[in-house]
């Protein structure tokens, strides 16, 4: 009960405040590291306000995280998108984000390999670490940590080369493969476990341009997964998709969950339900309420959750 | 409400259609109409220049038997190279048209009816005879060129004949001379294997021509990289700050300088500074690089920003390295919006005339260049020259050294687009 912090009822819509509230509640935030989850179970009985919560309900940590994300702020110039994130990315997990239009899930997911390093404008404050690594250490090189932690995007955006070669690039440039024959098997068990290889083997040195949407994205991932990461970042995988091939990347989503972790950010809440472990829910940049998807969609213990997910907005 | 209300909306929406078809098809007219006015502009300009410049691709040769008389030559051994270098050719020459013609005794028709010959007849000679040593002693039947007089009369002569500065004496033996088929035209491969001379009939484009190719080659080499260089640093790089604004508009405003005020620097930079020597390729290239050098920053800068940003994310989230993301991605398709901006570059370098008469390539050169640092004139420049002699036969050669400028001129921007479209696999 008394984990409900009751301090002054600050309206989260207030940029100003936000910051500072999220601040002072910090302490509150259930530490992983400090005996697990204390959650807020009990809160499931009544929907907590709008007004009265300013961090995160539900289960945003976990123990032995892949991802640990901690009082992420980022910035664009001066106007901030994301308010002071804690959240916990399990190993193997998929954690789908959801959220309102420009609510900053993009902005976030962009943060975990740090592909925000090319706009200008941006600044992150806060620590991420990946297994215990602070990815956003001066000393640290981007370029492994894009190998491990590849990212899937909105628009399918194969390069205007042939299939084989979109595939084989991230090998390539990593020095991964080197002789034919290790080339070849890459590209095959890639396109495989991207369940392109039947459709596209007869025709691997032809333009990646020339396949169809779905195609297109299923290539995409075949060729993050080629340099086998352990995290893959999807924003929208899905968004340009017709519904069949939509359902093709959900299953593919599924297949990749037993041996990467996956975080996707997605506008259709079905796609949630169907691909997800675990839903964050954002809103105008702060993380509301993170739980077990099924929980999130039966029964969220944040109003604005709720009203996200019975559309009153977004 | 009034009428409007008595239509139905399909009504109105076909009587508004009408409306719009016609307006479509007067904006279709104005489109056809401007093209058809560029097109007659370049047939007009095109027959004019063909017109006036088709007979500079024929030269007049005059008949002569001519006797390789060793006493006259003065000449004992034909295969002494130094005896061959002096021989008295103008002597033989002057032997046969004296026979050809003997009536002509007095001093100064004597001097009329040699100089219907060109001079370069004797270096044709010398050169027959070195090659073929047996000549001396014997008489053949040559066909030995022309003076640039008796060739623009020879051609003319069917229509209205251009007598120029010959005299009546010189008219009679020239029809003399036609009617008994001892003048003929052929090819004027002259025109196309040497330099600049000061006597039409044996000038040459090839000197200027290339002069205008080793130049490019210069400017090229050196712009090219240079220009694509600094358009990735400014693209990619350059933080965007006061520092890189200013250079930005610098750059807009360097292409808008004219181009002799590129001359005046390169006189003052590479010549009066360096100490460079004049009228070299090397120079002119330097020269024209300065001046291709913002059009082909600007027009790389634009083939850099049209490339997708989705391409350089996807690139960039493979965990690609900046430099990477640009040799592999950007640079691929960047590069025929890069190659445009060379072409029109290069073309504007082919065509200038203005920044090279600064730097000396304006002098009369008849040595062939044969490397960059050679003394060479450049097309254009040669056009200028003829076009400002007083002879009649550098008229005709100034319109067939234009045709020769754009024919290059057409070949390079044919190669240029051929590579551009090979290089455009847009998939
Ligand atoms: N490059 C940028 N420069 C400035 N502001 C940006 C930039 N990218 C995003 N923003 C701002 O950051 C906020 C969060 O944007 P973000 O793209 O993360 O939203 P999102 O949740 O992904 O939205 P959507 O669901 O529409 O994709 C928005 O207010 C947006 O305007
Ligand atoms: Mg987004």
């Amino acid at each position: 009960m008394s984990d409900i912090p009751v301090s002054t009822p600050i309206n989260p819509m207030l940029g100003d405040n936000m910051q500072q509230a999220t601040l002072d509640d910090r302490n509150n935030i259930p530490n992983a590291g400090h005996g697990g989850h204390t959650v807020i179970e009990e809160a499931t009985q009544d929907k907590v306000k709008a007004t009265e919560k300013n961090k995160t309900v539900g289960k945003p940590l976990c123990d032995n995280p892949k991802i640990e994300v901690r009082d992420v702020s980022v910035f664009y110039g001066e106007k901030q998108a994301v308010f002071g994130v804690d959240l916990d990315i399990a190993k193997n997990e998929v954690i789908a984000m959801i959220g309102p239009s420009g609510c900053g899930k993009s902005t976030f997911l962009r943060c975990l390999n740090r592909m925000n390093d090319t706009v200008d404008t941006c600044r992150v404050e806060g620590s991420i670490t990946l297994e215990g690594q602070d990815i956003y250490a001066p000393k640290l090189d981007v370029v492994p940590l894009r190998a491990k932690v590849g990212m899937v995007f909105q628009k399918p955006n194969p390069f205007p080369k042939s299939i084989y070669e979109n595939v084989i690039y991230g090998p390539k440039i990593h020095g991964l493969a080197s002789r034919r024959s290790e080339m070849d098997e890459i590209v095959e068990t890639s396109l495989r476990k991207a369940g392109l290889w039947e459709e596209v083997k007869d025709r691997l040195h032809q333009p990646g341009t020339g396949l169809s949407g779905g195609q297109q994205q299923r290539l995409c991932i075949a060729r993050t997964i080629a340099v086998s990461p352990e995290v893959i970042l999807m924003d929208e995988p899905c968004s340009a998709l017709d519904p069949i091939a939509t359902a093709k990347i959900e299953e593919l989503i599924a297949e990749l969950s037993q041996n990467y972790t996956i975080a996707i950010v997605t506008h259709s809440m079905q796609q949630a339900a169907r691909v997800s472990n675990r839903t964050a829910y954002f809103h105008l940049g702060k993380l509301i309420e993170v739980n077990d998807t099924q929980l999130v969609f039966t029964n969220p213990d944040h109003e604005l959750t709720e009203a996200y997910i019975t559309g009153r907005f977004g | 409400m009034n009428n409007s209300d008595s239509m139905s909306v399909a009504e109105r929406v076909e009587k508004n259609l009408a409306k719009r078809y016609r307006a479509e098809k007067r904006f279709r007219i104005f489109g056809m109409i401007s093209v058809s006015i560029g097109i007659i502009a370049l047939i007009g300009l095109f027959t004019q220049i063909i017109s006036n410049g088709a007979g500079a691709f024929f030269q007049t040769y005059v008949k002569l038997d001519i006797t390789f008389d060793a006493d006259e030559l003065g000449i004992s051994d034909p295969t002494d190279p130094d005896q061959l270098m002096i021989g008295n050719y103008d002597g033989i020459v002057r032997d046969a048209l004296r026979e050809r013609f003997p009536s002509v005794t007095k001093r100064r028709e004597k001097r009329d009816l040699y100089s219907l010959v060109s001079i370069g007849a004797s270096y044709r000679l010398q050169s027959d005879l070195r090659q073929n040593p047996q000549l001396l002693g014997t008489t053949q039947t040559l066909w030995v060129l022309a003076d640039d007089d008796v060739d623009v009369y020879f051609k003319s002569r069917e229509d209205e004949p251009f007598i120029g500065r010959l005299n009546d004496l010189q008219v009679e033996w020239i029809e003399s001379l036609a009617k008994s088929n001892e003048l003929k035209t052929k090819f004027n491969t002259i025109f196309f294997t040497s330099g600049d001379s000061a006597e039409p009939e044996q000038a040459g484009i090839l000197g200027a021509l290339l002069g205008s190719l080793l130049t490019l080659l210069v400017t090229l080499l050196l712009s090219f990289p240079i220009g694509v260089a600094a358009a990735i640093y400014l693209e990619e790089y350059a933080k965007s700050n006061k520092f890189t604004d200013f250079i930005e508009v610098n750059i807009n405003n360097l292409a808008a300088v004219p181009s002799v005020i590129f001359g005046l620097l390169g006189l003052a930079i590479f010549l009066n500074f360096f100490n460079m020597p004049r009228s070299i390729p090397l120079v002119g290239g330097f020269v024209l690089t300065l001046m291709t050098l913002p059009t082909i920053i600007i027009s790389s800068r634009a083939a850099i920003k049209a490339v997708p940003p989705s391409i350089r994310q996807a690139a960039l989230g493979m965990g690609a390295s900046k430099m990477q993301m640009i040799l592999h991605h950007v640079l691929p398709l960047a590069l025929p919006g890069m190659l445009t901006g060379a072409i029109i570059g290069m073309a504007q370098a082919l065509g200038e005339t203005a920044p090279l008469l600064m730097i000396g390539m304006v002098a009369f050169i008849v040595e062939l260049p044969g490397s960059v640092a050679d003394p060479a004139t450049v097309l254009p420049v040669q056009i200028f020259l003829w076009a400002d002699s007083p002879e009649r036969a550098f008229t005709e050669r100034t319109s067939a050294a234009i045709m020769v400028l754009l024919a290059f001129l057409i070949t390079m921007n044919t190669f240029a687009i051929w590579l551009r479209k090979k290089l455009e696999r847009r998939w």
